[in-house]
């Protein structure tokens, strides 16, 4: 500055002055001084630069990081091109007919010099110049309130300040009670207080009743969560050393403990009410875990998935004879194998592996024995079903079965049986799926209750299928015809309850599981599969059949109305019989449909494969449905369907997109470009440190 | 009308009491079958007519099929009318080698030819209005200022001419405004959007300012010489260009150094901005392929566009958008959505020969091709569109087949009606050659991959498979 001075007034600059500024900063001077005596250290020698080429590129990869951001702001305005209902070119057209008068003015600039110092006072005064309507103070003047609304609301605002003050006198006087059984009877008082309000709010506002539910929920969650009232703390463990000789620690200690467990109660929910108030009474184990699996639902396939397995296997592997089929198949060897399963327990893996492998082949040996045992429990049903083969969809379950009868029956010990087995076991998946499922249940049942008696009665069953199979088929053939295959009736026996003292850290994962199962159970409440397929496919050949066309036409050729019926010859006559269609494809695939309804004439027609943007059949088919023209919609509605997507004007040029409609599109829509600067900002920053690194990795 | 007469006789043998009261409640009904006429009368012929119609759907079963018929005979008739070949422009006596549309006039249109001759054409009136020798050999390409006041050209002869657009009086004689004599043959032009700046390619870039003679900038990267080059019309500093050694590359006009480079399995001879998506941009391949790429992401293309069975020689973007046209040295042209992989029409004519250059015109209607024989040929860009006015109900009727057209697209007739398109032989017996070779070639990969080890042999897909590398 001084020395600007100096020079602007023309003075000689002097080296005296110089170095009197110098001595004005001698830090500076100190500090340059060490500067240079560093670099007199310094021995190592500076980097070379960067060759041409790699310059360049660098050069290169920064300038296409800088066009390509530039050239992404075009991003939103194209996406939203693209999915614009319909687009008219060209992009910018003025719209026809006359103008807003406000657009004209905003348009036109003051020229001459009165306009322009007319226009200045009009500024200057704060008059409108588009719209001529109010003045900024005449709105102000609007916008502000009458002295008596004024008034109004100061006295509503003190009166407000008032009470806020005197709450807050009463709650500080409060606090500061250092009675603890005034605490604690507040405390009763409030809790009560907000049980008798969430009791009102239950009936008059459930929506608010299950948020508050729903609070609580959480914060049971979050006690699960956190260790705090677990003591596990720095205070619980110096009242753990206390606890000992002070009584007072205890009881804190409890108390802590109490709390968590006040937090950790699961609400109970009125379904599971039943179950968890047996769980609570007697620690035994829930319910269900005495409960045989497939006996709950073997009709349901979805209900014997592993999910309720799992959790009881432990107990019903020392409890129970194993679920598992193949292992029980002897029904002689049940205790046996309850033992055997008690010594795999102290056994390890491998051998166990091993002694499965062996159960098994053991179990192949014997199969014969357990098929038959299997098929004479079917002998039941089949003797109730009739012979008849002309029945459809039952019949060929039936007569599966007659065949497996006839097969096993002469050589009842023989090896024979095997092969016949396999035939009747080869017709499809589905069909081996239900024999199966029901041998199983039944050897199941039978290795559960030992007794004799059954078995007797079995074998003379077996002896005797012949004679009953003649009688009951004259006795009952017409009723048992339809009659299917109900599990309950073949597993009468229930299964014993078993109560055990549980481990209670156990019972939460089995109360989850429960709850899972329950809600599967819910889910699937009803599911007969395997019924409902049979009944499925025999409506089907219902419907297949050809039904006889009454033509008659009462009243022809003689006396017609109320209670007179048409002659007997003449609905002869009229009734037209329908040649029966060929046979069906699955009649003889019992647990095969096979459509039939497919009609090649109209395929040629029907798109066979769900076209490209849908991704379920039944959007396609919900957008053939929806009619387009004028015939179903209103005039409006089909001028809306039919708009075309790309419209444009006859003999107008369509100019390329400009740049300023990038901005105005960024304008009108204020929030999604505020957003998208936001994500811009954060990738740019990203990018130059990447590129300060690169710089970095290429220099070293 | 019923007479009492003859009801006198039906009812002879009843009394006449009971005969009178049915004779009145006969009357009655009668004059209620009379409708009003506010029910179906207009008040002035200027209302819609009235229809009085239920649209309860239950009372209209067989609306999908009416529709579907309704759509079979929209895609039959479609078919009917597509005629798109609407007039051949001739008069060059050698091979069209470029066009130039004029920016501000539909109607005007600029080709250059294989021998240097120039004309300027008047399309309303199909006739060529103007006729210049601007070069020696070849006119390389063209281009209107953006103004339409005049236009650039460059030829064989290692020069770039400008011109005026208006033709000269009587007596004047046609002169270039300014004449740029360069050191190699330039081999394309065009025109910066907004300013006086135009940009060339021959053995290098060059951009050029219109008052100077020597180019302000010259971008080369490691190549001797390029067959395209073009200004970006949206973000209008952007450049790109094809080059010998089968590669794209970008620039960036402000920039010192060219952007960045693709390198593909064959050289693009065209390549064509999207004027209405800044960033995408399509190429035309000698491999009878089209690729649009994206050009922030270089690595792939985002469409591959198969169909012509030999280089593509040209491709230019409709107006809007939304398809492109693309002429082919198999002698045909084809329409394809920007985002399709397939053409939606392909335009061939007996006489058409291989097409050089292409152009859609800038009100979206038509398109011009200018082929090897001589000729510049009009086409419409909707081959069965019905050209002029519509009448507000043609209008509707119009829109209304479309959507159904669109509606039922999918179903299997109107798909096979609407596809099929007639094909000279050679090209379709090519087609179908390629498309074995095709299946050979995949099939062998597939083989290849069975016998390797599982990971040896990656999965390499269509877009992939074109691009060599991409440069940085």
């Amino acid at each position: 500055m001084c020395l600007n001075n100096k020079l602007s007034e023309g003075d000689k600059i002097n080296l005296s002055d110089l170095i009197g500024t110098l001595d004005k900063t001698p830090s500076a001077l100190i500090k340059t001084k060490k500067q240079l005596k560093n670099l007199q250290h310094n021995q190592s020698t500076l980097e070379t630069p960067l060759t041409r080429k790699e310059t360049e590129k660098i050069q290169r990869e920064v300038a296409f990081e800088k066009t390509s951001k530039e050239v992404s702001r075009w991003q939103s305005v194209v996406l939203q091109n693209q999915k614009a209902e319909q687009l008219v070119f060209p992009l910018n057209q003025e719209p026809s007919g006359p103008k807003r008068i406000e657009h004209v003015v905003a348009g036109w600039k003051a020229q001459t010099p009165l306009e322009q110092e007319i226009f200045s006072l009009l500024r200057m005064n704060k008059q409108p110049l588009h719209d001529p309507v109010l003045t900024p103070t005449e709105e102000a003047s609007l916008r502000a309130m009458s002295l008596e609304e004024a008034k109004i609301r100061r006295a509503e605002l003190q009166k407000t300040r008032v009470l806020q003050s005197y709450y807050e006198a009463k709650a500080k006087r409060g606090k500061k009670i250092k009675s603890k059984k005034y605490h604690r009877v507040q405390k009763k008082v409030m809790r009560k207080e907000y049980l008798k309000q969430f009791d009102e709010m239950v009936k008059t506002d459930p929506a608010a009743a299950l948020e508050e539910l729903k609070k609580m929920e959480l914060s049971r969650m979050k006690e699960r969560m956190s260790l705090k009232h677990q003591n596990s703390g720095k205070w619980a463990k110096s009242k753990a050393i206390m606890a000992k000789y002070d009584d007072g620690a205890r009881k804190a200690m409890q108390k802590q403990l109490e709390v968590n467990k006040d937090l950790t109660q699961k609400l109970v929910i009125p379904a599971d009410e039943d179950e968890e108030d047996e769980e609570e009474s007697a620690e035994t184990l829930p319910d269900f875990v005495n409960d045989v699996e497939p006996i709950l639902d073997q009709v349901n396939p979805w209900m014997r998935g592993k999910l309720s397995t799992e959790p009881m296997m432990e107990e019903s592997n020392r409890l129970d004879p194993p679920v598992w089929p193949r292992e029980v198949g002897k029904p002689g060897e049940g205790q046996d194998e309850q033992e055997e399963d008690e010594e795999q327990m102290e056994e390890t893996e491998e051998e166990s592996l091993l002694r499965g492998f062996e159960e098994r082949r053991k179990l192949r040996q014997t199969e014969d024995k357990a098929e038959i045992l299997e098929i004479s429990d079917y002998d039941e049903e089949a003797v109730e079903i009739s012979d008849d083969d002309e029945e459809a969809g039952l019949s060929n379950f039936t007569s599966l079965f007659h065949g497996l009868v006839n097969h096993m029956e002469p050589p009842a010990d023989q090896p024979k049986a095997g092969p016949g087995l396999r035939q009747g076991e080869s017709p499809a998946l589905l069909e081996e799926g239900l024999v199966r499922v029901r041998t199983l249940e039944d050897v199941e049942l039978l290795s559960q209750d030992i007794s004799t008696s059954d078995t007797a009665l079995l074998t003379t069953q077996i002896l005797g299928t012949e004679e009953t199979d003649t009688q009951s088929a004259t006795q009952q053939a017409d009723k048992k015809r339809k009659k299917m295959i109900d599990p309950n009736e073949v597993l009468t026996k229930e299964a014993k309850v078993i109560e055990m003292p549980l481990a209670p850290t156990a019972v939460e994962d089995v109360e989850d599981k429960e709850e899972q199962r329950v809600i599967i159970k819910e889910a699937f409440a009803g599911d007969d599969v395997v019924s409902d397929f049979l009944k499925d496919k025999r409506k089907q050949e219902e419907a297949g059949r050809p039904k006889v066309i009454d033509l008659t036409l009462p009243g022809w050729g003689e006396w017609g109305g109320l209670g007179l019926q048409p002659s007997r010859s003449k609905r002869k006559r009229f009734r037209v019989k329908v040649a029966p269609p060929p046979p069906r494809q699955d009649q003889k695939l019992p647990n095969i449909i096979i459509a039939e309804k497919r009609d090649s004439s109209i395929a040629a027609h029907q798109v066979c494969q769900l076209p490209f943007p849908f991704e379920k059949p039944i959007q396609f088919e919900r957008t053939i449905r929806s009619p387009v023209g004028r015939t179903w919609n209103t005039q409006n509605a089909v001028q809306k369907i039919t708009a075309p997507k790309v419209v444009t004007q006859l003999g107008a040029i369509i100019e390329p997109i400009a740049r300023e409609d990038l901005i105005k599109d960024n304008r009108q829509a204020v929030t999604g470009p505020s957003i998208n600067l936001e994500s811009d900002q954060g990738p740019q920053k990203k990018r130059r440190s990447q590129q300060k690194k690169q710089h970095k990795r290429k220099k070293n | 009308m019923v007479s009492p007469k003859i009801f006198g006789n039906v009812l002879s043998g009843r009394c006449k009491r009971n005969q009178q009261t049915h004779f009145r409640q006969i009357r009655a009904d009668i004059a209620l079958n009379i409708r009003n006429p506010d029910d179906y009368v207009r008040e002035t012929k200027l209302d819609i007519q009235r229809v009085p119609r239920n649209y309860d759907p239950s009372l209209h079963p067989f609306e999908v099929p009416r529709e579907y018929t309704r759509a079979l005979n929209a895609t039959k008739l479609e078919r009917v009318f597509a005629k798109p070949f609407l007039a051949s422009l001739d008069g060059h006596r050698d091979g069209v080698n470029c066009m130039a549309k004029h920016p501000k006039s539909l109607s005007t249109m600029l080709s250059g030819s294989c021998d240097g001759e120039l004309k300027v054409w008047n399309l309303t009136k199909r006739e060529c209005v103007r006729t210049l020798q601007a070069h020696e050999g070849f006119v390389r390409g063209m281009v209107v200022r953006f103004c339409g006041t005049s236009f650039f050209t460059v030829g064989d002869d290692k020069t770039i001419k400008q011109w005026k657009m208006e033709t000269p009086g009587y007596g004047e004689e046609e002169e270039p405004l300014n004449t740029i004599l360069g050191k190699s043959v330039f081999t394309s032009i065009d025109h910066h959007q907004k300013e006086g700046v135009f940009v060339t390619c021959g053995q290098q870039v060059d951009i050029w300012d219109e008052q100077r003679s020597s180019p302000i900038r010259s971008f080369s990267w490691g190549v001797d010489s390029f067959s395209c080059v073009r200004f970006n019309p949206v973000e209008t500093e952007l450049l790109a260009s094809c080059a010998s050694d089968r590669s794209i590359v970008l620039y960036d006009m402000r920039e010192a150094t060219p952007l960045k480079k693709v390198i593909m399995n064959m050289r693009s001879n065209t390549l064509c901005w999207n004027p209405m998506e800044a960033y995408n941009f399509t190429c035309s391949n000698e491999d009878y392929n089209l690729y649009t790429y994206d050009m922030r992401y270089l690595d792939k293309p985002f469409t591959v566009h198969m169909d012509h069975v030999s280089a593509v020689l040209d491709v230019d973007y409709s107006p809007t958008g939304k398809e492109f046209v693309s002429a082919s040295f198999d002698k045909t042209i084809r329409i394809f959505p920007k985002d399709s992989g397939h053409s939606r029409e392909v335009y061939h004519t007996k006489r058409m020969q291989h097409v050089i250059s292409i152009k859609w015109s800038s009100d979206n209607k038509y398109i011009l091709s200018a082929s090897d024989e001589m000729n510049i040929r009009l086409w419409k860009a909707n081959a069965a569109e019905k050209l002029g006015l519509l009448a507000p109900r043609e209008k509707a009727a119009v829109n209304y087949s479309q959507k159904l057209k669109e509606k039922f697209q999918h179903h299997p007739q109107i798909r096979r009606i609407s596809h099929h398109r007639h094909l000279p032989k050679s090209i379709y017996s090519q087609t179908k050659e390629l498309r074995v070779m095709k299946e050979a070639r995949r099939r062998k990969e597939r083989n290849v991959r069975k016998h390797s080890k599982p990971g040896s042999m990656p999965v390499v897909t269509e877009k992939e498979k074109h691009v060599v590398t991409v440069v940085k």
